[in-house]
């Protein structure tokens, strides 16, 4: 298995999902939702009817990787969070460690202060977090289970997958 | 980066068509996007410029199917062709597990090819990948202008090293799944490969 590859748990998918739920409480936002950088929806937690998860998180990601692009062209390297201020909702998103995105949308029952205190917290919380699931995602015994399962992939497996 | 959800049982692949500007990598996935079933794509979402060239990156999410009781969930993404965006390219390529590199046929855009071709490798070598290493197929497209080159010709001067050749015809839809049913398989095969 190539270096850097994820895989997320059941368990630890509850945990990621306990600490949004919190944020989400907390900050009194519509949805709260983690990416990772490459653009994969990790967890969500909110008012997700009618919300293009898969197309907010790629264009999060494509947004993010843009501007650290910009901050390595004046000498950072990288700006920790973006704000995007709408008319109705408004959309925070917010560096987590080396490769996940934190995304908070939230409208007027919120404010930009709240939600920027509130993600500092959670941000802290969910590396401990994050960094157990990238160190598990290395370890034997996770991957034993999933390279067993497809071990035996046979063509027609993959045939099967194409047969429409 | 294969991200593996044991909580929804899903495998996400991320799948990058590559190339010089104007060569059809668009075009391979609005044909994809028109001809996928309603419940195995999301949408098409287009970062384009007015006159509708790519100027950041066009995205669309595609379900395969379930394979050992995993649902495999393809990210299709282009870059930017331009020469200028070189920028942009190299952060899409950030992540990938395949490439398609998307070739123009025709012989005024030969040496186009080989640039971006070889663009394409510095790209991914800053990423840490390996042409040789990562599920790569190459696609010649634009295979019915008269202006394009024979098959032997454009082998010889963009086959790397034995990766799956598919000719194309990206406007028609020639070609086009075979292309990706073949970068999906390397990539899935690689999962057991490992």
């Amino acid at each position: 298995m190539p270096l850097g590859d994820l895989i997320l748990g059941e368990e630890d998918h509850q945990r990621i999902l306990a600490l949004l739920d919190r944020l989400r409480h907390d900050a009194n936002a519509r949805i709260v939702f983690l990416l990772d950088r490459n653009g994969q929806p990790i967890a969500s937690t909110g008012d997700l009817a009618g919300t293009d998860l898969t197309s907010l998180a790629s264009l999060a990601a494509g947004n993010v990787a843009a501007t650290e692009g910009l901050a390595h062209l004046v000498g950072e390297q990288h700006f920790a969070n973006l704000y995007h201020e709408g008319e109705r909702d408004s959309l925070h998103l917010n560096l987590v460690g080396r490769r996940m995105i934190l995304v908070v949308v939230f409208d007027e029952r919120s404010s930009l202060g709240l939600v920027r205190l509130r993600v500092r917290k959670t941000t802290a919380d969910l590396i401990p977090v994050l960094d157990d699931v990238e160190k598990r995602a290395m370890s034997e015994a996770t991957r034993a289970p999933f390279e067993a399962a497809f071990a035996d992939i046979t063509d027609k497996d993959l045939d099967a997958l194409f047969a429409d | 980066m294969t991200f593996i959800n044991y909580a929804a049982r899903e495998i996400n692949c991320k799948v990058v068509y590559y190339g010089p500007g104007l060569c059809g990598k668009t075009t391979n996935i609005q044909f994809i996007h028109q001809h996928a079933s309603p419940e195995a794509k999301g949408k098409l979402v287009s970062l384009a410029t007015e006159t509708d060239r790519t100027l950041f990156f066009d995205f669309m999410p595609l379900e395969l199917g379930t394979i050992r009781g995993f649902k495999t969930r393809f990210h299709l993404y282009t870059v930017p062709g331009q020469v200028f965006y070189d920028a942009s390219r190299r952060l899409i390529l950030k992540g990938a597990d395949g490439v398609v590199f998307v070739a123009d046929s025709q012989e005024s855009r030969l040496e186009a090819n080989i640039e971006s071709l070889q663009n394409m490798q510095d790209a991914l070598k800053q990423h840490r990948l390996d042409i040789a290493t990562i599920p790569y197929v190459l696609q010649l497209n634009k295979r019915d202008l008269p202006t394009s080159l024979s098959l032997d010709e454009l082998r010889s001067q963009l086959c790397l090293n034995g990766e799956p050749v598919y000719e194309a015809v990206a406007t028609t839809g020639v070609g086009v799944y075979d292309t990706l049913k073949a970068v999906a398989r390397l990539v899935l095969t690689r999962l057991k490969g490992r």
